[in-house]
């Protein structure tokens, strides 16, 4: 168990690693009983740093959604971060220098609400029906934790690796589509990189936007209708250095780019 | 001296026996490319004279990640024989193969006759009579599939069965080079990804394919089936395994393994 003043405290620590740029050790390493559950709180706790300095939530991500990640980090179950007015870039956008310490790019589908959900009990099948629109997007995920040296505990204290995030322009209504199937195709530099499909996300994406439902009703927190949410990523995260150039095509949906 | 005679005796009682070979290559480092492809071709000339039939082709090595991994900058390919077809509902028998993985693939099939050299992604899509989603099962000849590039062209690259799934899809009814597939295992999600995975575009892998055979004199005919290429990373498979493949909104293809 961790106090709350260790909470505030190792929250100041990530904070610190947004400002200067410079990552930290794991909080893991010398927390190595930190629970996931305390690193929600680390991470609410920056939260309303930003909340209170002015900032403003656009939505919500979801990391960690493929069995591969899962694996990876030796988990069950999915991340999830929160977005924020100022991680927003816009599409076939330029990201300006000196915002990211180690960032990596992922496809995604943005999912946005037409109503408020609140879990428990939240169905694939809810989220569907509450889905004003669905949209491409690239997330732009980054680490304040030195070199992707993450346990769980620490991505979820870290926002989730939150970065930026770019949303493609045309909103889509996912009536008579199945996401699950809709191809993803990654470009850099106009190379092709990887390719991946909606199912890449837990199956569904919309699956991943239930589960964030009902993880969030711990917290007493609900999803906003109007909400920008990145259900997960459908291909292995991408390398990016400064002046590379990324593009996502969704089968369906259209293309997203931005250049680091 | 290569003794080719006995090279391909011994592939093709790997292959009926389904006993495994160590590659060529460890004792005959000098074996090249050409070589591989003068072998593979002695090789099908005897599946023929035993009353087999040529009805493809199929291309391999068509994803990045793959000649990556081999170190080769082109793809490879093999003849398709009418035994590796399973009809819909035929069962893959595992015990008559070595250690059979299966990768989903966008098959194509010619309305006419393609011959390269030159020929481009535009003039193959101009070819095709239709596409459907299939599985390639693929199964080296080689002992735990290490080979060189030189063997598995020889082993017809790993050519072993196929699977066609039955609706023909027209090839401007779907966007071939974004369309998404999945790939699952007895209801579990193994792989995903789109059509663009097959060098850019399945239509390149056809292109390619015309232009390589034109090499060799060959060229590819009406009413072949092309399996372009995996979309997915290939999985081993397990008897009792029920194995399925969606191809974009609409369409599958599935078998069963005993």
């Amino acid at each position: 168990m961790v106090d709350q003043s260790t909470i505030i405290q190792l929250a100041e620590k990530l904070h610190d690693a947004e400002i200067t740029g410079n990552g930290v050790e794991p909080l893991t390493s010398s927390y190595p009983a930190l629970t996931a559950e305390e690193a929600y709180y680390i991470q609410l706790e920056n939260v309303k740093r930003k909340t209170d300095s002015g900032r403003r939530i656009t939505g919500k991500k979801i990391g960690l959604t493929s069995l591969a990640m899962q694996e990876l980090l030796g988990v069950n179950e999915p991340d999830y971060g929160h977005l924020f007015d100022d991680m927003a870039i816009g599409n076939r956008g330029v990201v300006p220098a000196g915002k990211l310490i180690y960032p990596r790019i992922e496809g995604e589908i943005a999912f946005v609400l037409n109503k408020d959900i609140k879990g428990p009990g939240i169905t694939t099948h809810d989220i569907l029906q509450a889905t004003e629109y669905v949209l491409p997007a690239i997330e732009i995920v980054d680490s304040r934790v030195k070199d992707w040296q993450i346990k769980l505990e620490d991505t979820i204290a870290d926002n989730a690796s939150s970065g930026l995030y770019v949303l493609g322009d045309e909103p889509i209504s996912p009536k008579g589509l199945d996401l699950s199937q809709l191809g993803m195709v990654l470009y850099k530099n106009g190379e092709l990189i990887n390719t991946g499909a909606g199912a890449a996300a837990m199956n569904h994406p919309a699956r991943c936007v239930a589960w964030l439902a009902n993880r969030l009703s711990h917290f007493d927190i609900s999803l906003k209708a109007g909400e920008v949410i990145l259900s997960g990523a459908l291909s292995k995260a991408v390398d990016g250095k400064h002046g590379d150039l990324f593009e996502i095509e969704l089968e369906k949906l259209g293309s997203v780019s931005v250049t680091l | 001296m290569f003794e080719v005679e006995k090279m391909v005796e011994q592939l093709l009682s790997a292959e009926d026996n389904h006993q495994e070979l160590i590659r060529f290559t460890k004792d005959n480092p000098d074996f090249s490319i050409e070589q591989g492809y003068d072998l593979q071709n002695m090789l099908i000339k005897k599946r023929l004279s035993q009353s087999h039939r040529i009805i493809g082709m199929k291309m391999g090595l068509t994803s990045l990640a793959k000649m990556q991994q081999m170190n080769v900058n082109s793809p490879i390919y093999g003849h398709l024989l009418d035994y590796m077809q399973l009809d819909p509902g035929v069962p893959l028998i595992h015990s008559e193969l070595i250690h059979p993985k299966a990768e989903a693939e966008i098959a194509c099939v010619l309305k006419k006759d393609l011959q390269g050299p030159d020929v481009t992604a535009a003039e193959a899509i101009r070819a095709i009579d239709y596409v459907v989603p299939a599985f390639e099962i693929i199964d080296s000849r080689y002992e735990n599939f290490d080979f060189k590039l030189p063997d598995v062209v020889a082993d017809n690259a790993s050519s072993s069965r196929f699977v066609l799934g039955t609706k023909p899809i027209e090839p401007t009814e779907i966007d071939m080079r974004l369309v998404g597939m999945t790939f699952w295992i007895n209801g579990e999600l193994k792989a995903s990804g789109a059509g663009a995975a097959v060098l850019g575009h399945p239509a390149n892998s056809l292109a390619e394919l015309a232009n390589m055979l034109h090499e060799r004199d060959q060229y590819l005919r009406k009413g072949d089936i092309i399996l372009t290429g995996g979309l997915t990373a290939a999985v081993a498979l397990e008897p009792g395994d029920t194995v399925e493949a969606k191809l974009g909104q609409n369409d599958n293809v599935c078998f069963q393994v005993v």
